[in-house]
């Protein structure tokens, strides 16, 4: 799964087709297509109002769209809200390190999904099993590598990027299917920001495709197995890093250059 | 493990539990009678009412809100519920039950308003401690309901400890915070309390229900609210159209006192307990001293401020 240049084989986990949405007189998704590939980092990049957010939140649940379908391991899936997606084992990652800064890092890691107790402590007192959390977030959080030692400590008490490896590290525990992040790194430092980095790339090693959604070029360049550039409510291409660079990237996400006069090496 | 202390700064958690300390100290030095059984059996009985509407409080203020209605909804459910004993003949259980359906019934409605329309809790809570006023006076035409059944002051009742009489709704006011107390700290609801008054939009994106966690939060400060009518009405023996005035700013005193930020997300049930005492043994105190109720007022005045003061303050390190 670790070898980022035969995904373009590698079986679809996600799929769009033809995606619409229109807010009033405008059309932020004008027949979108989307692929995401098993064990794959797929970035996705696209100017403002080039439909990239509409994407993201079709597929996470935030907004349903006006025509199209999705399909989820060759299933297709309606998703009303974010809860229905997570349901279905899509978690998100938000830009804006969705924690709450005063509880620990294990009632964050398992905020809203609790473990009670076995028996009757668990079922007639509703208890909380806070050893057997507190031990699982030891276990999750060393199987990402993330250097934080105590899990009782609050949140509040750690920086940036630390947060956000810890709210990475919960999409990461929970998501069976695919995980999105939505601007991980736009709020950090060059160094916290390669921490992020690094954790998404452990992420994906553990076999969870991830969508990253990015406006920090060089972040997407460093990591991504692919990437969807959204133009105009659509799916202009999907390139390959590793063949194009980053000025015909931008150029195509700008519209200066045409998808079709990309060569074919540099399209996956 | 200790995670429910190292979420607050050091001086927020003992804080309250030095200034009862010191505070008791100094009494003693003052009064003789001030350090005896008796004398803690009686604040004990002073402050149950405003220790239980204190529980609501709490609540309320962990998720970043605030009820300035409490007092006054406490003293309409009592109005209530001696009202329907006294005018109708019912018995008291079902009596307490009509008033305490009153109290919720405005814990819903507050919580609808904040939740529902998104109103500030503070303007929504200045309205109703208005209405409820209102309708306590209104009801109750500005008389005392002395004309009531045994069973609805039975919590008045004291049974004897050793030398010492104790008032049963003193333990029933000690049992409704170590149930909170559990509550708050090993359920997942209580843990999503705490979660909605820390940062809300990330509590909602985790797939809470934010918007039941406050609209229960907000019931549930009703519930305690009738609870503490009851001690109410079984500590004065009357449904008294003027209860309420001083424990409306007393119960957030307590609140304060006890550590619990007003910003949300921060604090202890039994930090609220202590806070409760603080202002029942300053009364007592104040009282044996022979200094008059205003400079009561004024000193829970200046202890409020500096409770929030330090609260502030011992933030500022850890933001």
């Amino acid at each position: 799964m670790t070898n980022s240049t035969h995904t373009t084989n590698a079986p679809l986990v996600m799929q769009a087709k033809g995606l619409v949405k229109r807010y009033g007189q405008v059309t932020a998704l004008d027949g979108a297509d989307f692929e995401l590939r098993a064990g794959e980092i797929l970035a996705v990049i696209g100017d403002n109002g080039a439909g990239k957010s509409s994407l993201i939140k079709a597929l996470s649940g935030a907004t349903v769209p006006d025509e199209g379908e999705i399909l989820l391991d060759g299933q297709r899936i309606q998703f009303k809200s974010p809860i229905d997606a997570r349901r279905a084992g899509i978690e998100t990652v938000y830009q804006d390190l969705a924690v709450a800064p005063a509880m620990t890092i294990a009632e964050n890691l398992f905020l809203g999904r609790e473990l009670r107790r076995p028996g009757l402590l668990g079922s007639a007192l509703r208890m909380l099993d806070k050893k057997k959390m507190l031990e699982e977030s030891v276990a999750r959080m060393a199987e990402l590598k993330v250097g934080i030692r105590s899990m009782t400590q609050a949140v509040e008490t750690l920086s940036g990027g630390q947060r956000q490896c810890v709210a990475v590290a919960r999409a990461a525990a929970f998501a069976r299917h695919v995980v999105i992040m939505d601007e991980p790194t736009a709020a950090l430092g060059v160094k916290e920001g390669n921490m992020v980095l690094e954790l998404i790339r452990r992420v994906r090693d553990k076999g969870l495709p991830v969508i990253l959604i990015s406006h920090n070029m060089p972040h997407v360049f460093e990591i991504a197995d692919r990437i969807h550039i959204a133009r105009l409510g659509k799916r202009a291409a999907v390139v390959n890093p590793k063949k194009i660079s980053m000025s015909d990237t931008v150029a195509v996400m700008t519209g200066a250059m045409a998808a079709t006069d990309l060569p074919a090496e540099c399209l996956a | 493990m200790s995670s429910t202390a190292s979420k607050l700064p050091p001086l927020a958690t003992l804080g309250p539990f030095i200034a009862l300390i010191l505070a008791c100290a100094f009494f003693a030095t003052q009064s003789e009678r001030f350090l005896s059984a008796q004398n803690f059996a009686l604040i004990l009985q002073q402050v149950m009412v405003v220790a239980v509407i204190a529980i609501g409080q709490t609540l309320v203020i962990l998720t970043a809100g605030i009820d300035l209605s409490c007092g006054m909804v406490m003293a309409l459910g009592g109005i209530v519920m001696t009202k329907m004993a006294a005018d109708y003949g019912l018995s008291a259980p079902v009596a307490i039950a009509c008033g305490m359906a009153v109290t919720m019934l405005f814990g819903l409605i507050n919580g609808l308003l904040v939740t529902k329309i998104k109103l500030p809790p503070f303007i929504v809570t200045l309205g109703t401690l208005n209405i409820a006023f209102a309708a306590t006076q209104l009801y109750s035409g500005a008389q005392t309901i002395t004309d009531i059944p045994a069973g609805m002051t039975a919590l008045g009742n004291t049974f004897q400890l050793g030398q010492t009489a104790i008032v049963w709704g003193a333990v029933l006011m000690l049992a409704l915070y170590l149930v909170t107390w559990f509550a708050l700290r090993e359920t997942a609801p209580g843990r999503h309390v705490y979660a909605v008054g820390n940062s809300p939009e990330a509590t909602r994106l985790t797939g809470i229900a934010t918007d039941k966690v406050l609209l229960g939060v907000y019931v549930l400060a009703g519930l305690f609210y009738g609870i503490a009518s009851v001690l109410s009405v079984a500590r004065t023996g009357a449904g008294d159209p003027n209860a309420g005035q001083t424990e409306n700013l007393d119960a957030i005193s307590a609140v304060v006192l006890g550590g619990t930020s007003l910003f949300g997300g921060r604090g202890m049930i039994l930090g609220t307990l202590v806070g409760a005492l603080i202002v029942g043994v300053f009364r007592n105190g104040l009282t044996l001293m022979g200094v008059s109720s205003v400079y009561q007022i004024l000193v829970t005045g200046i202890l409020v401020i500096l409770a929030v003061a330090t609260d502030q303050l011992s933030r500022k390190g850890v933001r």
